[in-house]
């Protein structure tokens, strides 16, 4: 029978899962510059792994933050008094959740052939290039002077741009569409996105509501009692 | 004991000293905007030298819903509109006196008496006074003698069917006239010096989005329409002309979202063809307040009245909602904001019009019956000698000029950015560089470090050359090293194998 610190340290110094992971990191490089091939084995061949997919998300959220507090003045002024790191991440996080449980959502009931994991795999490794191009491009930034903003935005465009393109092919591969079908599908995922949002909304409203309710009822008869 | 009562002694001569401090004490009555276009307090850069009302100039009656002001060298001319007159006062040693009073001219003409004059301008040889109720303009010699009047042009370009109310108007050096006239929106009405009308100058460019449009024209009804803005251009509500000869006019005719996002020029500087070309490279619009409420006592957007511009290229706007004044530099950089309404000395309750003499600005306020005379204090001469030193060139005393600025105001934006242009100059540029960034200004950053970047490639030239080499040579050195390696033991292998 193993200790917990046994099995924690084990955890930790498997040589061989880190094999796997690195290896599936390192196929993300593969994936951004063949997206069809590259999206295709990554679920179907299960070349990807949730751990690299996680890694990637997380490397694009600190990315996020990277980018706001590191990039030269000249190109991007923050307000610290203002500004919330954390709703900035949060800002990428929660529409790639929504984004990933509404497709996966969609595409069941579409005989898409993905599941929830498989969609949140292909999603994260669509986002490769935002970390991969930011990074430099905001290390880079505090070597320009304010005329040469172009290069600075043209880098961080492109690297979104190229995100969405590896979005739709991801979507397509994973579920094994059409290019039309992925269109569609990308339609009905922002139009749920919607619905979700204001679901959710919906709902926090109201739960704030009766939870204030609920609270003033406690508050009169604490003053009744006493 | 004895040390007690010297520290009371010390507190008395302190609170003796105290009002040359108090009057640059944070007030809130004072205040600019930082690059966030959030309000911080400022001390006070002008503080009141005198309030002038009919008791204190011994004139026999209140002054009357004064509207118009202008000050000629040392004499100041208020259109005492309510009482149908001009009160000329006179500035001598560092006080107002009245010099003369004119309430009627002589010369071939019917009227000969004013009715509501509204504007007056001096030049030096004639008077102009707008006798708004007369419907004309009147030009006099200064021992008032009718010379000509500007009437309402006879001409079909002007809707005949309106009512000719000049209002406001300046003269320029050719002796032209160019009139606000009320109700008039096709701009401002020009005269030559013969009095002929010769058309409309400045009128503003109409600008409307496709869907107000199309909402006008197709969709709403006819009772909607009628209720909806009209697309028209807006009309002028002041004049004021600065040294250059330009025109700076006032508009209050705007709609406050318009103006919130930029899209509205409430005060404009006009050359000959009518053309703005005031510049407004400041953090804010120009537009007075750059936020404001529509809850409380004073609601909505700055509405600027009057403008007056000073010889250094700064020029000052009234604002009727708040009773603030706003000064601006040449660039449109907000240089101080002050004012309020209220009943104390310094605050308004309808001013209607601002005028400088030198850097004093004398304030009209039609409520009040009086004229208030602001004089900058010692924080106020320092940021207008920074100003005019840099004009004059001389950057390193400018630089001197806001380093003083900087004791009194910690937050004030323009000081930094003009030490650091002197640094700049200096190419201290890494100094200049932090100067720069403290506040925010990206464009003279942008320059700076491209000195700086160029300097210090210049002075590291050999250490890049010997990093470039390394990233270079390195790698080749080492890949070469493994093969050799790879290969030695290959060939060992090979020779183990045939053995």
């Amino acid at each position: 029978m193993k200790t917990t610190a046994r099995r924690f340290v084990d955890f930790f110094t498997n040589r061989a899962a880190y094999d796997r992971f690195f290896k599936s990191l390192r196929y993300a490089l593969y994936v951004i510059v063949h997206p069809f091939d590259g999206f295709w084995d990554l679920t179907h061949e299960k070349r990807g792994s949730l751990a690299a997919a996680n890694f990637i998300l997380i490397l694009s959220l600190l990315t996020c933050v990277f980018r706001i507090e590191f990039t030269t003045f000249q190109f991007i002024k923050v307000n610290y008094e203002r500004v919330n790191f954390f709703m900035e991440m949060m800002g990428i996080l929660l529409p790639f959740i929504i984004f990933v449980v509404t497709n996966w959502a969609l595409t069941t009931l579409f005989d898409g052939k993905g599941t929830l994991k498989d969609v949140w795999i292909a999603s994260a490794y669509a986002m490769t290039p935002y970390p991969l191009i930011v990074i430099p491009n905001t290390i880079l930034s505090n070597f320009l002077a304010e005329e040469e903003d172009t290069f600075n935005y043209f880098f961080h465009d492109f690297s979104i741009v190229w995100s969405a393109l590896l979005f739709i092919s991801a979507i397509m591969m994973v579920h094994a569409y059409s290019i039309g079908k992925t269109m569609l599908c990308i339609v009905f995922t922002i139009l749920g996105m919607a619905i979700v949002i204001f679901l959710l909304l919906l709902f926090f409203s109201l739960i704030s509501d009766s939870v204030a309710y609920f609270y003033s009822l406690y508050r009169e008869i604490i003053f009744r009692i006493y | 004991m004895k040390k007690l009562s010297l520290l009371l002694a010390l507190m008395l001569v302190l609170t003796a000293l105290s009002p040359a401090a108090g009057a640059l004490a944070d007030t809130g009555y004072s205040y600019n905007y930082d690059f966030w276009g959030e309000v911080v307090n400022s001390p006070d850069p002008y503080a009141v030298k005198a309030t002038l009302t009919h008791l204190e100039l011994g004139l026999d009656k209140k002054l009357s819903k004064a509207q118009g002001l202008f000050v000629k060298d040392n004499l100041i001319y208020i259109c005492d509109t309510g009482n149908n007159r001009i009160v000329v006062l006179e500035y001598k040693d560092g006080n107002y006196s009245v010099s003369r009073i004119i309430e009627s001219f002589e010369g071939d003409v019917e009227v000969n008496t004013f009715n509501a004059p509204s504007d007056i301008f001096v030049n030096d040889e004639h008077i102009f006074i707008a006798d708004t109720e007369n419907n004309r303009i009147v030009k006099l010699t200064y021992d008032l003698q009718f010379l000509l009047e500007f009437t309402k042009p006879d001409d079909i370009n002007f809707d005949q069917s309106i009512t000719f109310l000049p209002s406001k108007f300046v003269v320029d050096g050719a002796e032209r006239v160019f009139c606000v006239v009320s109700r008039v929106n096709k701009g401002i009405v020009k005269y030559e010096n013969d009095g002929k009308f010769n058309g409309f100058v400045g009128a503003t460019r109409v600008s409307y989005d496709l869907f107000d449009y199309i909402w006008k024209n197709w969709i709403a009804t006819e009772a909607q329409a009628d209720a909806m803005a009209d697309f028209v251009p807006t009309e002028y509500d002041n004049i004021a002309l600065d040294d250059e000869g330009f025109m700076y006019v006032v508009s209050t005719n705007f709609d406050p979202y318009q103006l919130s996002i930029g899209n509205f020029d409430p005060i404009r500087r006009l050359n000959s063809l009518g053309n703005d070309i005031l510049i407004r490279n400041g953090n804010v619009y120009v537009i007075g307040d750059n936020d404001w409420t529509d809850i409380g006592v004073y609601t909505g957007a700055s509405k600027l009245i009057d403008c007056t511009a000073l010889e250094d290229g700064t020029y000052f706007a009234l604002d009727r909602t708040r009773g603030r004044i706003f000064g601006y530099d040449d660039q449109g950089n907000l240089l101080c904001a002050f004012g309020g309404n209220g009943n104390k000395d310094g605050y308004f309750r309808m001013p209607t019009a601002i005028e400088h003499m030198g850097h004093d600005l004398l304030v009209l306020d039609s409520q009040d019956c009086q004229l208030t005379v602001f004089t900058p204090t010692e924080y106020g001469k320092k940021i207008f000698s920074a100003i005019y030193e840099y004009q004059q060139g001389r950057y390193d005393e400018s630089a001197k000029e806001w380093k003083e600025v900087l004791m009194y105001n910690g937050n004030y934006e323009l000081a930094y950015i003009g030490i650091g242009r002197a640094l700049l100059r200096q190419n201290k540029y890494e100094e200049a560089m932090s100067y720069f960034k403290t506040k925010y200004d990206d464009n003279n950053y942008g320059d700076a470090f491209q000195l700086y970047r160029k300097q210090w490639v210049e002075d590291h030239i050999v250490l890049l050359f010997v990093v470039i080499v390394l990233v270079l040579v390195v790698p080749l050195i080492i890949g070469r090293i493994k093969r050799v390696r790879w290969e030695v033991k290959r060939f060992e292998n090979d020779s183990k194998t045939i053995r």
